[in-house]
């Protein structure tokens, strides 16, 4: 305290907790423009999709330019948007998400208490499709707003160069068929195997615990009627079996390597095409469009199960749309007169379905100019059957992580079929129990 | 001086005090009462008594995430210091040019954050357990351990190694001269003069590798994720899934109280060494 006396000291410290206070202040000040902003209602997004962040932010800025409402988007990083919601749900009202989206009937038990009941809201006589509508004990807790299909890929041009259509894959039996004849000859091809490496790392599993596993919980529920079982029994895993055998052992790398291989490893095989054919869905457009639109074909996904000739692709929605209850009712009006010209106008539905690349299912909105989507929709013209998304009956995560786990094991061979039953098969009822 | 101490010292302490207050003492009350509710914000708990510690001690898997945690502290310890003295002894002797390019060298892997150290050495580890024909990480639970224990060798030894250093600095030279003219060896000085002289470095160093390898988290995260099926999975690493991997209000509670459970564990293990070590430190 030698080159500093007391009266400088004691200024100091003052002027110090001042700018303390200033900062408290600007803060205060923040919340309550916030709050008259709140007097004609508000919207803030808490948006799912990473991929699509700034065609949210670009269309958010249309819509404030044009209604004067503000709207707010924040987008969770990939793989956070629990996290993120839990702490931006518990803040403030006037600063909390109006609007969020969940992933289906297992994602609704966490976001249940925040959500209204949007029976009577007019986004509803829109949908095309009233499965899209999240029920449950006839309160309407969400809405979904992308349609997505997914399926098994395949570059057209490679494919005939082997010889053949994709008209000729119509059933397991001939998926087979044309999948093993193309790795027998993949050298004379030029491919390094018919399909891309079915990665088991974290970016990639989910198309086999999630997307493939739902083909045979699809016909199981088919054969039960109930998705809400507390208990499967497993009917079609050997199908299941048959399908996963057919893409580790006719890929671009051997099996043991496939606990190691990525999303993007997959994606990098195809684009060069080193692969034929990728499991994967219209969300991937993006990635693969290098290929050309008139190189890319899909096929159903067929595991062979009796009259599958006339199955289509896997369509179905994760993205359901909810309002938050604890939002005050200018901004619930604000966010459903906002959702409502998401999927109604010509700018958003515009954005939506050329910029964002989805299918938009409401009755008004401009048809999407994603090649996949459009081949998916095909099918569905033609009278095949679409396969429902089940899969959003997973009771949850852990029931996808432990499958991953005995996937890669079954994968590399340090186990066997067995693991990956149980962890179908036992691990629906240990996981639908514990979410009980 | 002393007088203006006294009587201005609240002052003094008033920044770090609140930022004690608001950034672990509010936060560690509310945690500790959270661990008895269920909740998915919370700001909207409901208390269920202690069924959260029912269920955290019942879960067999928190135990062997106990388990593995604690071996893996200990084999971290005991590696990252023994190492992080040996380089620090090395690049203290005045013979030796350059050391303090040496220093930086060895010190620069800590800046990297751990969830990218994670996902550098899961592609190096992979590829040499590909070459050499083994079960790749998310298989391999030994590759799992020692890939843990040397990514955080990697990251923390350079740390240990300044710190080291800074104690070997201050031990005063009359001291090491003395040894010398009384014709001690370099291995008797060490014993003898120079860890005797550097037990509060020591005891510095062994609490930050202790807690460092009972809180890793980013490391585990992006270097195995717990595979194969939980085997890799350390206890911070257990309460995350615990919180995320299932749905429904229950869980978070359940989470909470492992965290609560955890955060008494290292407070008490770390009790336990500092008093050891430090009844070893010696007054220069």
């Amino acid at each position: 305290m030698s080159g500093i006396n007391r009266r400088q000291f004691v200024t100091l410290s003052a002027s110090a907790l001042c700018s303390l206070g200033l900062v408290a202040c600007g803060g205060n000040n923040d919340k309550k423009q916030g709050g008259s902003d709140s007097a004609n209602g508000s919207v803030y997004f808490l948006n799912f999709k990473p991929e699509a962040d700034q065609q949210w932010k670009d269309l958010a800025a249309k819509y404030t330019e044009e209604t004067k409402v503000p709207v707010k988007v924040v987008t969770a990083a990939s793989d956070t948007y629990a996290q993120t919601f839990q702490s931006e749900i518990n803040k403030d009202a006037s600063v909390a998400p109006t609007l969020f989206q969940t992933n289906g009937p297992s994602g609704l038990i966490g976001v249940k208490d925040y959500c209204i009941d949007l029976k009577g809201a007019k986004i509803l006589d829109e949908l095309t499709n009233d499965a899209l509508k999240l029920q449950e004990d006839g309160v309407v807790y969400g809405v979904d707003y992308v349609e997505e299909d997914y399926g098994i890929i395949y570059n057209k041009k490679l494919l005939e160069k082997a010889g053949y259509k994709g008209d000729d894959i119509k059933d397991f039996a001939s998926l087979k068929k044309v999948v093993e004849d193309i790795q027998a000859r993949k050298a004379e091809l030029g491919v390094k195997g018919a399909f891309t490496s079915a990665g088991l790392d974290s970016s990639s599993d989910w198309r086999f615990t999630t997307h493939l596993a739902n083909l045979p919980l699809y016909y199981e529920f088919k054969d039960t009627g109930n998705p809400e079982a507390k208990e499967i029994k497993g009917t079609y895993l050997p199908n299941y079996k048959q399908i996963f055998d057919l893409y580790i052992n006719n890929a671009t790398c051997s099996p043991t390597e496939l606990s190691g291989k990525t999303g993007d490893d997959a994606v990098a095989e195809f684009v060069n095409g080193d692969a034929v054919f990728y499991q994967n869905g219209t969300w991937a457009y993006n990635d693969i469009k290098k290929l050309g639109d008139d190189a890319l074909g899909m096929i159903p996904i067929y595991i062979g199960v009796k009259g599958e000739e006339k199955q289509g692709m896997c369509s179905g929605g994760e993205n359901y749309w909810c309002v938050s209850s604890k939002a005050d009712d200018a901004s619930q009006k604000a966010t459903l007169d906002f959702i409502y010209w998401c999927v109604t106008s010509d700018t958003a539905t515009t954005a939506i379905a050329e910029e964002m690349g989805f299918t938009i299912p409401f009755k008004n909105a401009k048809a999407t100019k994603n090649a996949l989507a459009n081949i998916a929709a095909e099918y569905a013209k033609k009278g095949n059957e679409s396969v429902a998304w089940d899969f959003i009956y997973i009771p949850s995560q852990e029931w996808k992580n432990n499958l991953s786990s005995a996937l890669k094991g079954y994968a590399a061979g340090t186990e066997d079929w067995d693991a990956v039953k149980s962890a179908f098969v036992d691990g629906w009822k240990t996981e639908k129990e514990a979410n009980a | 001086m002393a007088k203006m101490l006294k009587r201005w010292w609240p002052l003094f302490v008033l920044p770090t005090a609140l930022s004690f207050l608001f950034g672990f003492m509010i936060p560690f009350v509310q945690g500790f009462y959270l661990s008895f509710c269920k909740f998915i914000t919370i700001s909207d708990a409901k208390p269920v008594g202690l069924d959260n510690y029912v269920a955290a001690f019942s879960d067999p898997q928190f135990a062997n995430a106990f388990w593995y945690t604690a071996l893996f502290a200990l084999v971290s310890t005991v590696l990252i210091n023994v190492l992080a003295l040996a380089i620090a002894l090395a690049l203290t002797r005045k013979d030796l040019k350059g050391t303090n390019s040496f220093r930086t060298v060895f010190f620069m892997p800590n800046l990297i954050g751990g969830i990218v150290l994670g996902y550098i050495w899961n592609i190096l580890i992979n590829c040499a357990l590909s070459i050499v024909g083994e079960q790749l990480l998310a298989l391999n639970s030994t590759a799992g351990f020692w890939g843990m224990i040397i990514l955080t060798l990697w990251q923390q030894v350079g740390y240990m190694m300044i710190i080291y250093i800074a104690g070997l600095q201050s031990i005063p030279s009359d001291y090491l001269e003395a040894a010398r003219v009384d014709g001690a060896n370099a291995w008797q000085t060490l014993w003898k003069v120079k860890i005797p002289n550097l037990m509060s470095t020591i005891t510095i160093c062994l609490f930050l590798t202790v807690t460092n390898g009972f809180k890793l988290f980013d490391q585990n995260l992006a270097l195995t994720a717990g595979e194969p099926k939980h085997a890799t999975e350390m206890l911070a690493l257990n309460i995350y899934n615990t919180f995320y991997a299932r749905q429904g209000a229950k869980w978070m509670g359940i989470g909470q109280a492992k965290a609560v459970i955890f955060c008494i564990l290292v407070i008490c293990i770390v009790m336990i060494q500092l008093r050891a070590t430090r009844s070893r430190e010696v007054q220069q």
